[in-house]
């Protein structure tokens, strides 16, 4: 029985008997029910600026056939309004028929707790944190002009219903703490960006004072970059710090090796399965089963239980990323990578945690191996042409390193580099594997899903720099 | 079946009807002001990808966003379920957290006399309605112009879609207003491939009006004559060099400076712009313009957010910044009144400079002529800029040959100050620039 249709004009059995009746002559496809409460709290400019709460609830209706997706969502429950999409559905498949593939598999995964973040703190204790964070952040240095902190909390309740009735539902909690911190010296303005968040209660990320490590090293950041110089322009060899630099692992290959653009052959990696496409010793994979962890799921949007899949091995690509459209298009099973940002968008393949393994390597040894190069930290968004493989990211700390040894920072480097490539020309990997805090979200399709990265220390042979030095 | 499509966003008279419950709620849980979106919108999208059918989407979305305040105290909440307990319950919880924020001394509702109380007449909806079939015929049509060139060789896919929505926007001043908007917009994406290259690149278009988009056979062979002039790309060596920026890149840096010169980033401190009122910001061939009252234009706009009429506004007179984006809370910080952009620009652009395209291609021996840029290297506090790459040289005025896998660089008080114009510019997005050259910027590469 749906606990979310409880208080709705559509009973349970009715929803049943329109999926099964519509899905019927279909390949695949579902009715997706979410029900998401969130709340946004932003302090800015020494004041509470807004607080923000939403309450959303509707469906999307989904018939696969083929390779044709007809999909319908509403914010209406009612009876009414899912025959119009059933009806909807139908003129889109009207001329294709399948056979209903039922199978999917089941699991009692308990990755995260299912707490409300958003009840589990009264609004005046979080009024009072950010007033906290504000005041912490400002009585670090004079320098510090201004302050953003904010706090996200999110309880999403969703739940499958498949044709013949069957009922899989998962109820997931998410919070993130923000910090920004914009420091002035000299005529100079940096900012420093830092922040934490998982599928926990507030309460977990704030032990300890945790809050005034996310002050510290929002403002370590920035006071750096004051320092910073311009940074040179060129190929050079590059060591990227571990953790949250992941984000290069998951634009460069990761999006690559996702399922449908390797269906339709658009992605650079189509036809390498099996063959060596990164140097030995660096193994990838995209694990959704990592205890309260960002990108982790109980079960994937379309119902399918996460699983740790392994996409690299020692080299070698074993694996994309399916959810269970293009699985099934590519004689496949579904590794529990389907995903949506809401009812209002359509399953894709979407990565979860995409972490490089540790290896032998220390960060010393990489930066002692190098004569000129930069040393990255952090960087701010990235982006990636799957078909031509190229990628891009923003350094938001970096250094320069000369003759083994790291010099100044440097300021609004820019990495650009060919996926394919640059994985063959990784020469060390780190025995330092790290998480990223907390705060991922990735971008496709105009969609946006929270997503975890990792990885060790890694020295790259040759990328190019962008700056403004010759 | 066919769904009757105009009774499927909701009209002024049921949106009111919410409006009017949530307003007449939260003045009887105590609020001394309110302010309410309630937002209807129904759209339908196709995807063809090799000439088939790939999919079909159509999506109701109804929402209401409602602000209470208490005094100096406010509060938000937002909600897709309409149903009377639900927003109860909602706007109760509104209430109770507003009474327990802090006071902000700026927070109010917008200066009564700055609303909207003019003549809706800029024809900003479409009744027209495509069914699924001749979406698709449409973008059918567009691929299949797009494989007639023998080097596109697959698609990440092409869409069309439609889109309608209905809103009414209300507050305890007595503003009430709202009016109904279409868009419909078409894109091809199409992949090429010559001796081992593989390169995408696409063509969009969108507009209020159908009769005003793109006809497919255009929109497919512009993004196949992209794709292709894209292949067997080659690095060059890291250099200075002049640019030259296609309009899908230009019109960016009309964005950035719109976001440097909004009024939330002036009163915080945190741009590179602030303090440059009356000053030379662009050199003095620069105007910059924002319209809101353009007929049919994708910007234009009665009124913003908060129910002020939109005034035309010129930015950037002969290189001198003129005026910031202002909404009521930010401005009150400056002490500027709202010029109605609490929802941002509206029709944004640069006017048109006095050199023709030709004489940018052939002003210098050597330039480079960037097509796509990729990543988010733009830093509004301190004007750093630095981006990824691709585009075409551009050899004693001829294109010689594809560039990619570089950085382009520099410092946007720099930048702004070495923009040369072409005359070509055209309305097709909300924000619009000509072809664009910039002198002398770091391009890194081998």
């Amino acid at each position: 029985m749906s606990s979310l249709l409880k208080n709705s004009e559509l009973t349970s059995e009715k929803a049943d008997s329109i999926v099964s009746e519509t899905l019927n002559n279909c390949d695949d496809g579902e009715l997706y029910i979410e029900d998401t409460k969130s709340e946004t709290i932003v302090l800015d400019d020494n004041k509470i600026k807004s607080s923000n709460y939403t309450s959303d609830l509707g469906y999307g209706f989904r018939a696969v056939t083929g390779d044709t997706v007809a999909y319908s969502h509403s914010n209406e429950i009612s009876e009414k309004s899912l025959k119009n999409s059933s009806e909807n559905l139908k003129s889109t498949l009207k001329n294709n028929s399948g056979t209903y593939n039922s199978e999917i598999k089941k699991t009692n995964q308990k990755l995260y707790k299912d707490v409300d973040p958003i009840e589990s703190k009264s609004m005046k204790s979080k009024i009072e944190l950010l007033n906290n964070m504000n005041e912490y952040a400002r009585s670090k240095d004079s320098s510090v002009k201004q302050v953003t902190a904010s706090l996200l909390a999110e309880k999403k309740n969703v739940e499958i219903i498949r044709s013949g009735g069957e009922l899989l539902s998962d109820n997931r909690p998410l919070v993130r703490i923000n910090m920004s911190v914009m420091v002035e010296k000299n005529g100079r303005k940096e900012t420093g960006v830092f922040g934490i968040g998982g599928r926990q209660d507030y309460d977990e990320y704030l032990k300890n004072d945790n809050w005034k490590k996310v002050c510290d090293e929002a403002f370590r950041i920035a006071s750096t970059n004051i320092e910073s110089k311009p940074s040179l322009a060129g190929e050079m060899k590059v060591v990227l710090g571990p953790g949250w630099p992941a984000i290069l692992i998951h634009e460069a290959v990761g999006h690559g090796l996702e399922g449908d653009f390797n269906r339709k052959k658009t992605s650079a990696f189509h036809d390498l399965v099996g063959k060596k496409v990164a140097s030995d010793g660096v193994t990838i994979i995209d694990d959704g089963t990592l205890d309260n962890r960002r990108g982790s799921l109980n079960i994937d949007d379309e119902g399918t239980p996460t699983e740790r899949t392994v996409l690299i091995e020692n080299g070698i690509l074993k694996n994309f990323m399916q959810d269970r459209l293009n699985a099934r298009l590519m004689n496949t099973k579904s590794t529990g990578n389907g995903r949506r940002e809401s009812y209002k968008h359509v399953v894709m393949p979407r990565m979860r945690n995409t972490i490089m393994l540790g290896g032998s390597n220390t960060q010393e040894e990489m930066i002692k191996s190098v004569d000129k190069g930069i040393f990255a930290v952090s960087f701010g968004g990235g982006q990636v042409d799957i078909t031509s493989g190229k990628f891009v990211f923003n350094c938001t700390e970096a250094y320069e390193i000369i003759n083994g040894k790291i010099g100044s920072p440097i300021k609004g480097a820019t990495l650009i580099g060919d996926g394919p490539s640059s994985l063959k020309e990784i020469l060390m990997v780190g025995n330092d594997m790290m998480l990223d805090p907390g705060i991922g979200t990735c971008g496709k399709a105009g969609q946006g899903v929270p997503v975890g990265v990792g990885q060790p220390s890694l020295l790259i042979n040759n990328m190019t720099v962008g700056g403004t030095q010759l | 079946m066919e769904l009757n499509y105009s009774k499927m966003i909701k009209d002024q008279e049921y949106l009111k009807k919410i409006a009017d419950i949530c307003l007449s709620k939260s003045k009887k849980l105590g609020s001394s002001d309110a302010n309410i979106l309630v937002q209807s919108s129904v759209s339908e999208n196709v995807n063809v990808r090799n000439k088939k059918l790939d999919g079909s989407e159509r999506s109701e979305n109804l929402g209401v966003v409602l602000t209470t305040y208490l005094g100096k105290k406010k509060s938000s909440i937002a909600s897709s379920n309409l149903k009377e307990k639900n927003l109860d319950e909602l706007v109760n919880r509104c209430i109770e957290t507003m009474k327990i924020t802090p006071e902000d001394e700026y927070n109010s509702l917008p200066d009564k006399d700055l609303h909207f109380k003019g003549l809706k007449d800029l024809d900003l909806y479409d009744e027209t309605h495509l069914n699924n079939e001749d979406k698709i015929n449409y973008i059918k049509e567009a691929e299949e112009e797009a494989f007639s060139n023998d080097k596109i060789i697959n698609t990440n896919g092409s869409g069309f879609g439609e889109n309608k929505s209905n809103f009414l926007l209300a507050n305890s001043n007595g503003f009430a207003d709202g009016y109904k908007t279409s868009q419909f917009t078409a894109y091809c994406e199409v992949v090429s491939k010559s001796n081992g290259s593989m390169e995408r690149d696409y063509e969009y278009t969108s507009k209020r009006f159908y009769s005003d988009i793109l006809k497919p056979k255009q929109l497919g062979s512009i993004a196949a004559e992209h794709a292709v002039k894209k292949l067997n790309p080659k690095k060059i060596k890291s250099e200075k060099i002049s640019l030259i920026f296609d309009k899908r890149i230009s019109k960016n840096f009309l964005s950035i400076f719109a976001s440097a010169i909004s009024s939330s980033a002036i009163a915080k401190g945190t741009t590179f712009l602030k303090d440059k009122l009356n000053q030379q910001v662009f050199n003095s061939e620069i105007n910059i313009l924002d319209h809101g009252n353009i007929r049919k234009a994708n910007g234009s706009r009665y009124f913003d957010s908060e129910g002020i009429a939109v005034v035309n506004l010129d930015l950037i007179k002969n290189g001198i910044l003129q005026d910031y984006l202002t909404d009521t809370y930010n401005g009150k910080k400056i002490n500027r009144k709202s010029n109605g952009r609490a929802s941002g620009t509206t029709n944004l652009y640069f006017q048109n400079g006095s050199k023709t395209f030709e004489d940018l291609v052939k002003s210098e021996n050597k330039i480079l002529y960037i097509k796509e840029t990729i990543g988010h290297g733009t830093n509004i506090i301190n004007g750093d800029y630095s981006v990824g790459a691709s585009g075409m040289m551009i050899e004693n005025g001829d294109f010689s040959y594809p560039v990619s896998e570089i950085t382009i660089a520099g410092n946007l008080n720099n930048i702004f100050k070495n923009i040369t114009l072409a005359d070509d510019l055209e309305f097709n997005y909300a924000t619009n620039s000509p072809t664009m050259m910039v002198e002398g910027m770091v391009v890194g590469g081998k």
